[in-house]
């Protein structure tokens, strides 16, 4: 591999991640809220339809993205309305939108298979694209790649460093100690959950309008599980998150090289190394292992480092709060 | 601030929790509102502080009438509660636990806040290392910067609910000065919720005891402790004297013993316990007696050290096979650890029973539950599930499947969530078993308990079996030290 062969590949990860980075920055807002929207790979699926076929028939991307956002956001408010006010299930209500996400959108997007659609262009950002190997991989991208970057960025300070983003994690964590300090635990649920589905929507309609043009059967199939793992290995931070979707971007183009350079070997084989290197991380990060080795640290960086490693379910994750501690 | 509650009432379904309760509390006072669990303190206190509505009554501050419909209204309005476990958010930064609800511009003032922080938990005497996650904090530290929230948050009413359980007595102590403080020097009005007569007597100007939901009584204190008492029970109730037993051979005999996880290592356990002996161990939360508990149980392998109960080496033995040599092991966590939520009472006997049989004899089985029920006070019916009994009823169906005869008992707060009475009736079904030569082994936060229950105390400190100690020969002062790590 020479030179700018690495660097198309590169560039090439970062693109394919930034649908990924997108639901994950969603979804972690979401559960960070304490709610789990299991509905992902069914949402996208829709919206990555919906998307494209608004945006086909008026030939207007925007309005594709916002149609995709409005479907996600629905899915998601499902969610919200049957665990809050229902309180039944997040997981099943979660699970059966999923399959309905897959027929249903098979259903309405027949007419659209394979069709040429309008799509997102790469955007050149002057003088910045100019610098070597750098600029070619980050600042000669397409839009979808700088959105979901600002937006990583963006939910991130949100969540550390605002006092919306206290409540959303007060939520997500004491539901009757956020509500001692003046709370809306449910409101801010329903918020968050409607907000992180409609970011979904986005990715969804991002791989149709911009990483994968056009629409098929199964379009996305597979990335919103992806997302929803790469929440939890993002130890539910939009940051951490980002990281975790180029790395497993990487982890699927070091897979078809090696299927390049061993072609005698199954090409399953190669494809499962993903989900492998996946397991061993969240086995890695979820154990002991963190504490130990910050142990053996010396004092001054054990702090920042567990702080790093630090990965905790947000403790009231998936339980219902009724207003009465 | 000046407190008026007028003619309180709250009913849930049929129970009376408070039946028309009228009480003042005056500025610059420390008042103990006393009474057995289900009195009434809490529900009461849960009114005052904004967490439930009433049904009817009057709730006057300072002479005008308030109602809250939550927490921070109640706040707002300078009534602040501290509860027994810390309402906080354990995994979050000092600071950020702090701003949450404090400062409520979008973008919070974080200089300003820390500015805040120090200056109060320096006026308090508080040492409170800013940079740290709730979680690493003692429940004592927890209580501190609840405290400093409160009144920062312009609390001129504090409701203290059990504050010195589960703290060291360096910290009670700093607690009780602060309090004296606020109500003598800052003229606030302080209400300490506690079942502890000690406490109140060492603290409170002035003490209510409700009853049944009513206010039976009030008094000047100190007073002497047997007024109190029979204004909470009615009668003196006489606590169950402890049978002596002769303590025979030892039953069992912890030798060397090391346990290691990544939080915490106890190092050097060395304890003999003879049959009949009632052992108690104390320490704050996490100083080592939980591990040492659940290493005696076979739930955590010891890195090294034997264990011997009665004649055989059981060291390394797992959690099964430690039961089936005659140990009983009661987890603190009812529902989380001990009992399974959606199963009858029936099928909890069936599932702690030794001898398994693949198909269930439920006639024998029921009979045999509708006998433990009775024996052990249960309120339910052999065909009720678990979640369905309340904590107290729980607790009773816990000791109930225990079985007989056993050689060692080890138990978590045996008694948490139980009033007077029931703790003791368990206590003396418990000093039953020592006739048998059962051993007993037991966890409390509560010293009173230990000191009362045990003939020897284990103290354990930072991973550290510090000190054992005849209970006879010790007081609660003294333990209250030794669980702070001072020999």
């Amino acid at each position: 591999m020479n030179e700018s062969e690495f660097v198309l590949v590169l560039a090439s990860i970062f693109l394919q991640a930034s649908p990924l980075m997108i639901a994950v920055a969603g979804e972690a807002l979401t559960e960070r809220a304490g709610v789990v929207n299991l509905s992902l790979d069914g949402s996208m699926l829709m919206s990555a339809m919906t998307g494209f076929v608004v945006a086909y028939t008026t030939d207007n991307i925007w309005l594709g993205f916002l149609a995709a956002a409005l479907v996600g956001a629905f899915f998601a408010l499902i969610v919200a309305f049957g665990s809050i006010y229902l309180k039944q299930s997040q997981v099943a209500i979660g699970f059966v939108l999923t399959l309905l996400g897959d027929d249903l959108s098979a259903f309405l997007g027949q007419n659209f298979v394979r069709l040429p659609g309008p799509s997102f262009s790469k955007f050149t950002i002057p003088l910045l694209s100019e610098i070597p190997i750098l600029g070619p991989i980050f600042f000669d991208q397409n839009v979808i790649f700088y959105f979901a970057v600002i937006l990583a960025l963006v939910t991130y300070w949100w969540l550390f460093r605002t006092q919306p983003g206290l409540h959303l994690r007060a939520s997500g964590e004491r539901p009757d100690a956020a509500f001692a300090r003046g709370v809306n635990v449910n409101r801010v649920r329903y918020l968050y959950t409607v907000l992180g589905g409609a970011l979904v929507g986005i990715a969804g309609a991002s791989y149709s309008l911009a990483i994968k043009i056009g629409w098929s059967d199964g379009h996305t199939r597979g990335f919103g599980w992806i997302a929803l793992a790469i929440v939890i290995f993002g130890g539910w931070s939009p940051i951490r998150g980002a990281v975790g979707a180029v790395l497993f971007g990487a982890t699927k183009a070091m897979a078809t090289y090696l299927q390049r350079a061993f072609p005698e070997v199954s090409v399953v084989a190669f494809n499962s190394i993903p989900w492998i290197l996946m397991i061993a991380v969240l086995l890695v990060v979820g154990s002991d292992f963190t504490e130990r080795f910050t142990a053996i640290l010396p004092k001054p960086l054990q702090g920042p480092v567990r702080q790093l490693l630090r990965v905790a379910p947000p403790m009231a994750l998936g339980n219902t709060f009724g207003e009465d501690p | 601030m000046r407190v008026e509650l007028n003619e309180i009432r709250k009913y849930f379904g049929p129970v009376k929790a408070n039946d028309g309760i009228t009480i003042t509390f005056e500025e610059g006072n420390i008042y103990g509102l006393l009474g057995e669990n289900g009195a009434g303190k809490s529900t009461l206190m849960k009114i005052l502080s904004g967490f439930q509505p009433f049904d009817s009554g009057e709730l006057l501050l300072n002479g005008s009438d308030a109602t809250f419909t939550s927490p921070r209204e109640a706040l707002a309005a300078g009534i602040g509660m501290l509860y027994q476990e810390p309402l906080d958010l354990p995994p979050f930064t000092i600071l950020d636990n702090y701003l949450l609800g404090r400062d409520n511009k979008v973008i919070p003032d974080r200089q300003a806040a820390i500015q805040e922080l120090i200056e109060l938990t320096q006026r308090y005497n508080f040492d409170v290392d800013i940079k740290a996650h709730i979680d690493s904090l003692s429940v004592g530290e927890r209580q501190q910067l609840e405290l400093v929230r409160l009144l920062a948050g312009g609390a001129e009413v504090l409701i203290l609910d059990e504050p010195t359980t589960g703290i060291s007595a360096e910290q009670k102590d700093l607690l009780f000065a602060s309090m004296r403080k606020l109500a003598k020097e800052e003229n606030k009005t302080l209400i300490l919720v506690s079942h502890k007569l000690s406490e109140v007597q060492e603290l409170c100007d002035h003490a209510f005891v409700l009853r049944k939901g009513q206010m039976v009584g009030e008094t000047d204190v100190p007073c002497p402790n047997e007024k109190l008492v029979e204004m909470m029970f009615g009668q003196l109730p006489e606590r169950s004297p402890r049978p002596s037993v002769s303590l025979e051979d030892t039953m069992l005999s912890i030798k060397e013993m090391a346990i290691r996880t990544y939080r915490l290592s106890v190092e050097g356990l060395q304890l003999d316990v003879r049959s009949g002996e009632v052992i108690g161990l104390a320490g704050l939360e996490g100083s080592g007696q939980g591990l040492f508990l659940k290493a005696c149980a076979g739930l955590l392998r010891p890195a090294k050290g034997s264990i011997q109960l009665a004649d055989k080496d059981i060291t390394n033995h797992s959690y099964h096979a430690t039961l089936a040599e005659g140990v009983g092991y009661l987890a603190a966590g009812r529902l989380e650890e001990g009992l399974v939520a959606g199963l009858t009472l029936t099928e909890h006997m069936i599932l702690g029973a030794l001898e398994r049989k693949f198909m269930i004899d439920w006639e024998s089985s029921r009979e045999e539950t509708s006998k433990r029920i009775e024996h052990y006070q249960v309120i339910g019916t052999e065909a009720s599930t678990a979640d369905q009994l309340s904590g107290g009823n729980q607790q009773r169906l816990l000791f109930s499947l225990l079985n007989t005869p056993l050689r060692l008992i080890l138990m978590e707060q045996p008694t948490r969530g139980l009033d007077v009475r029931s703790a003791d009736y368990i206590w003396e079904q418990l000093y039953e078993r020592r006739k048998d030569g059962t051993a007993i082994i037991f966890i409390s936060p509560d010293l009173d308990e230990i000191l009362d229950r045990s003939d020897r105390i284990a103290v354990f400190y930072g991973g550290q079996m510090l000190k054992v100690v005849e209970a006879s020969e010790t007081n609660v002062d003294e333990l209250g030290h030794l669980i702070g790590g001072e020999l």
